[in-house]
């Protein structure tokens, strides 16, 4: 009930939930969301799993499984709630997809992907710890070492 | 095979196909004729070895070659992106062979163009043709590419020709021995592959430590021009100096290799013993890159 005071539920959309603490605002910018969108963000709510943690609710959107597999790099252990009639009528527990493009830049300044109009490509060879490994310059990074591109 | 690209997605039977090719074409036993094919030579990097063996295998195949040295005098100097150069050198030429100072240079032309592409040096990654080349001349020497023990000497951390080698031998169940200061050391992303592979190998600081005990002594170049702060370079420039008395206790069978340039890493006095391999080495090269070229044309 107090929830509910705090964030009004919606009644068709997405909801993501377990984002980690302050990561939300990344959130939305990796999932490229867009002005018109109607989104609700929740910062620093209180959570049995994380602790602390943050919450957006996208009115109107249903986001597909593969769109927000992009956020699993920073927010691992968030979920995906489809809401239709103020209902949850699908959960999904959030993957990290084989290939990452477009979302991570290279910290190699030698690498081909930061001198030419290149989408960057990593290949994911390991999730926990997180290892990718980057499609031009072939190189293995660790999760504190990656870069985002938004 | 569309591209030569990376040694880490050449499988153990295309490796094996194209050093029989080569043999084949060393022993005159095929002769492929690409009398109307033209090879572009893009080298945005200085080469000598692997620019002249690329061009004289092509002629030995009868194909034409296009030469592009640096970027003095070209569109590329205007400020004419990658991307658009090679956009244009696909309609001249059948295949591109790419050597870059910047990694992944090669796999970002394979995919905008497409004719083949192969890839002669991309920064500090790969080198691919020096790798079969090494192969081949690992083969022919010990009459094997299994089970043979390796050590790679110098500049692990920078020399993309020790990388590309360290993939391929992964398919051949090897020993390895990395010799390199600290600083060189063999990249970590490397040694996690060899870990997952199962291969054996181990750091050493001292080329005293393995040479005696090894089938293949491969020597590398400190490279001046990959060291971000010259004082690192001038530390390290001439820790590794192979001599004629260092090898008199080595194995009968064993072979030095190196791909070349040499500074002061091997003595001359090395040349005339049985064990320097490094002239015949480079040889070698022209029929792997006659097979690595008719292959990629699909003329054999």
């Amino acid at each position: 009930m107090e929830r509910k005071l705090k964030v009004d539920a919606i009644k068709e959309g997405t909801v993501i939930d377990h984002i980690p603490r302050a990561k939300a605002l990344d959130v939305i910018k990796i999932l490229k969301l867009k002005e018109e969108d109607i989104i609700t963000i929740g910062i620093n709510f209180s959570s049995k799993k994380l602790g602390r943690k943050d919450i957006i609710k996208i009115e109107n959107k249903e986001l597909t499984e593969e769109e927000v597999n992009k956020i699993a790099l920073i927010a691992p252990d968030a979920t995906l709630n489809i809401i239709k009639d103020y209902n949850v009528v699908k959960k999904i527990e959030i993957k990290l997809p084989e290939v990452l493009e477009g979302i991570i830049k290279c910290p190699n300044p030698n690498c081909i992907s930061n001198n030419e109009k290149v989408i960057s490509r990593f290949f994911v060879i390991s999730e926990k710890p997180v290892k990718v490994r980057c499609a031009y310059c072939e190189r293995i990074f660790t999760s504190d070492e990656i870069e985002y591109e938004y | 095979m569309k591209h030569l690209i990376s040694m880490r997605e050449v499988s153990k039977d295309e490796i094996i196909k194209i050093l029989q090719l080569a043999r084949k074409i060393e022993n005159r036993e095929i002769t492929p004729n690409l009398s109307n094919k033209v090879m572009a030579l893009l080298f945005f990097e200085p080469s000598t070895r692997t620019r002249f063996s690329f061009e004289t295998a092509m002629k030995r195949l009868n194909g034409e070659v296009l030469t592009l040295t640096g970027a003095e005098g070209t569109s590329i100097e205007k400020g004419e992106s990658l991307k658009d150069t090679v956009k244009m050198m696909e309609r001249y030429a059948d295949i591109i062979v790419i050597r870059h100072r910047l990694e992944g240079a090669a796999r970002f032309v394979s995919e905008v163009v497409n004719i083949p592409v192969v890839n002669a040096g991309d920064g500090a990654n790969q080198h691919p043709t020096q790798t079969l080349l090494d192969l081949y001349s690992i083969e022919k020497t010990q009459g094997r590419l299994d089970n043979l023990k390796i050590a790679m000497v110098g500049d692990l951390r920078y020399g993309r020709t020790v990388h590309s080698l360290s993939y391929a031998l992964m398919h051949f169940n090897p020993m390895l021995f990395f010799v390199s200061p600290k600083t060189l050391s063999m990249p970590d992303n490397i040694k996690i592959d060899l870990k997952d592979k199962g291969i054996n190998f181990e750091e050493r600081e001292r080329i005293e430590d393995v040479i005696n005990k090894v089938d293949i002594l491969y020597m590398t170049r400190i490279q001046r021009e990959r060291f971000p702060d010259p004082t690192e370079y001038e530390l390290v420039k001439n820790i590794y100096v192979l001599t004629k008395e260092m090898l008199k206790d080595a194995k009968d069978n064993l072979k030095v290799l190196h791909p070349l340039p040499r500074v002061n890493e091997i003595e001359e006095s090395v040349d005339s013993t049985k064990f320097a391999y490094y002239f015949e080495q480079a040889e070698n090269g022209i029929f792997v890159r006659q097979a690595i070229i008719s292959m990629l044309l699909g003329e054999v």
